[in-house]
């Protein structure tokens, strides 16, 4: 599994770029970094290369942090990747949370990200011969 | 004036009436309510006293004593003679019950009829009563006294606007009956629907059960063309009819022959001479279902001195400014910020940190809460976080029992204070 940092935020302007200007201040490199959002909130979620470190600093930053657990797998970065994985999901009735997916420049691969409330998730998709990415490939053990 | 008799009497015969009232009502609570008799002994005082001033020497009633008393606990009669009961406004959790005699509400009656006099009415004017009926005092007793007048009466109670309106048009209303921002709600709702309030009967109100501006006043005799009549009670003394502003629109006549109004040093807790400014503190005089003395309102104000051209003899009382602890009323109801605190510690996933702030719509009062979510147990998904909201929302809104907005905030964004934290941010005024 994958820890990612969940942060809550008011829909308010510099808000954001306090944030990230908090992790960089701190020397936290972000590997990917998505905000959900409703008109009066969001949540922003990153996935970084020290996630306990970057929880610590924003939190002395006064920013609301909780790590999620995520699941990461690595796909082609080519059409039908994403959807390969979407139905094994769908087949075993695993009911996907949130997702969104990055693509290294230069790489072959595409990381989905899912976030799922089911345990056979991990065994699931490797049962399917899916890559399902360890956290050390994405980011130190911190 | 509706009962001459007493309303002009002259001030000697007043205090006469008012002192072997009191007497009266000492002895009765003494006789039948246990927590008097606990508290005349504790103090060293007896219901004999020789005059007005030595009730200064007795002990407060306060809203607790009220609700620990809940249900009937201050009642000074058996539950036989009790023909009606009604309960504070406000919430849940502060309820507290009061009954009324056949004899009570024969009075009452009255004192509304006096009410309606000084708004100028007669036997032959339609009374709107758009106070709510039910366990709220402002619906039947407006009702009660509009009837003794002998007024059409028009029990429509509050809510569905634009049916408030097309009744005052087709019924002719020539007096309302509603809390003052109401009363604006309706003439905006007139407006929308294209009919000139000027052009109908209306000629007065009678409007209570939330503070209100000289400027708001104003403003609703322009936007309604009638006189405004600021009218005041509460449940624990009565509900309305405890004291009502006359034609001259300065100050509160309180009716003294029924209760007994000392100001108070919100502080030292001493009465101050007329014209200083405290605490409003009652005794009912002719109460016989739940007698109260010296309840502490926690309203401020003041006496106004001297006469008023009226020639009513009773003194009155400066329309309230405020408020001696956190209560605010927002579109007529008591709510006590302290308790959402209460609710928000049984959440998880928020901290018991919270602002509530107040404004304005149109002339409906809002009320938003921003409270802050707990700073490493939120939910990472919008549709929980949106949950989590929703359930906030409704939560507060029961324990209150006023609508309100929620609005989830970043975990010690609420500014922390020393001391006293400020919770409500009034933008209404």
């Amino acid at each position: 599994m994958i820890e990612q940092l969940s942060v809550f935020i008011e829909n308010k302007a510099g808000r954001l770029a306090e944030l990230t200007r908090t992790l960089s201040g701190a020397g936290v490199n972000m590997r990917a970094l998505i905000l959900a959002d409703t008109a009066e909130f969001g949540v922003v979620r990153i996935i970084c290369d020290r996630p306990h470190d970057a929880k610590r600093v924003l939190e002395e930053n006064g920013f609301g942090v909780s790590i999620t657990q995520v699941i990461a797998v690595q796909v082609p970065d080519a059409p039908g990747g994403l959807a390969e994985v979407l139905e094994v999901f769908g087949k075993e009735e695993i009911n996907v949370e949130y997702a969104y997916c990055f693509v290294e420049p230069g790489s072959e691969y595409a990381v989905d990200i899912f976030k799922v409330d089911d345990e056979r998730a991990t065994a699931v998709l490797q049962n399917a011969g899916l890559k399902v990415v360890p956290s050390e490939q994405l980011y130190a053990r911190d | 004036m509706y009962q001459p008799e007493f309303e002009a009497m002259p001030t000697e015969e007043l205090r006469g009436l008012q002192l072997d009232r009191l007497r009266t009502v000492l002895r009765r609570v003494y006789d039948n309510v246990p927590l008097y008799r606990d508290k005349f002994d504790a103090a060293g005082v007896s219901p004999e006293i020789g005059s007005l001033e030595d009730l200064s020497a007795f002990p407060f009633t306060v809203k607790n004593d009220m609700r620990s008393a809940y249900p009937y606990g201050m009642f000074a009669v058996p539950l036989k003679e009790i023909v009606r009961v009604h309960s504070s406004s406000g919430t849940t959790g502060q309820i507290t019950v009061v009954g009324y005699t056949k004899g009570d509400i024969e009075r009452w009656s009255d004192l509304m009829a006096r009410t309606l006099v000084c708004a100028g009415a007669t036997d032959e004017d339609v009374v709107q009563v758009t106070y709510g009926y039910g366990l709220f005092t402002g619906g039947l007793g407006a009702h009660y006294g509009s009837e003794r007048l002998g007024a059409v009466t028009i029990p429509i109670s509050g809510g569905n606007t634009k049916r408030q309106v097309q009744v005052m048009k087709d019924f002719g209303t020539t007096i309302l009956a509603c809390t003052p921002s109401y009363a604006l709600l309706i003439a905006e709702t007139a407006q929308e629907m294209g009919i000139d309030l000027h052009e109908l009967p209306l000629k007065a109100g009678i409007f209570g059960a939330e503070p209100w501006s000289e400027n708001m006043r104003l403003q609703v005799e322009e936007i309604l063309g009638c006189k405004a009549i600021d009218i005041y009670g509460l449940s624990e003394i009565i509900g309305p009819g405890v004291a009502s502003e006359c034609s001259e629109q300065h100050g509160l006549h309180v009716n003294e022959d029924h209760f007994l109004i000392e100001i108070v040093d919100p502080e030292t807790l001493q009465p101050v001479p007329d014209g200083e400014t405290g605490e409003v503190v009652f005794t009912t005089l002719t109460k016989e279902g739940i007698p109260v003395i010296r309840y502490r309102t926690r309203d401020i104000s003041r006496i106004i001195p001297g006469e008023c051209p009226c020639g009513r003899g009773f003194r009155r009382m400066e329309r309230v400014t405020g408020r001696s602890d956190d209560m605010l009323i927002i579109r007529g109801v008591n709510v006590f910020p302290s308790q959402i605190e209460q609710v928000l510690a049984g959440i998880p996933g928020v901290a018991p940190h919270y602002q509530v702030i107040l404004d304005k719509r149109g002339s409906m009062d809002t009320v938003e809460v921003h409270v802050e979510v707990a700073p490493d147990m939120f939910f990472d998904e919008i549709r929980e976080l949106e949950a989590l909201q929703n359930r906030v929302r409704g939560e507060i809104q029961s324990a209150l029992a006023v609508s309100i907005a929620v609005k989830l905030v970043e975990p010690k964004s609420i500014e922390r204070s020393q001391g006293k934290a400020k919770r409500v941010i009034d933008k209404r005024s």
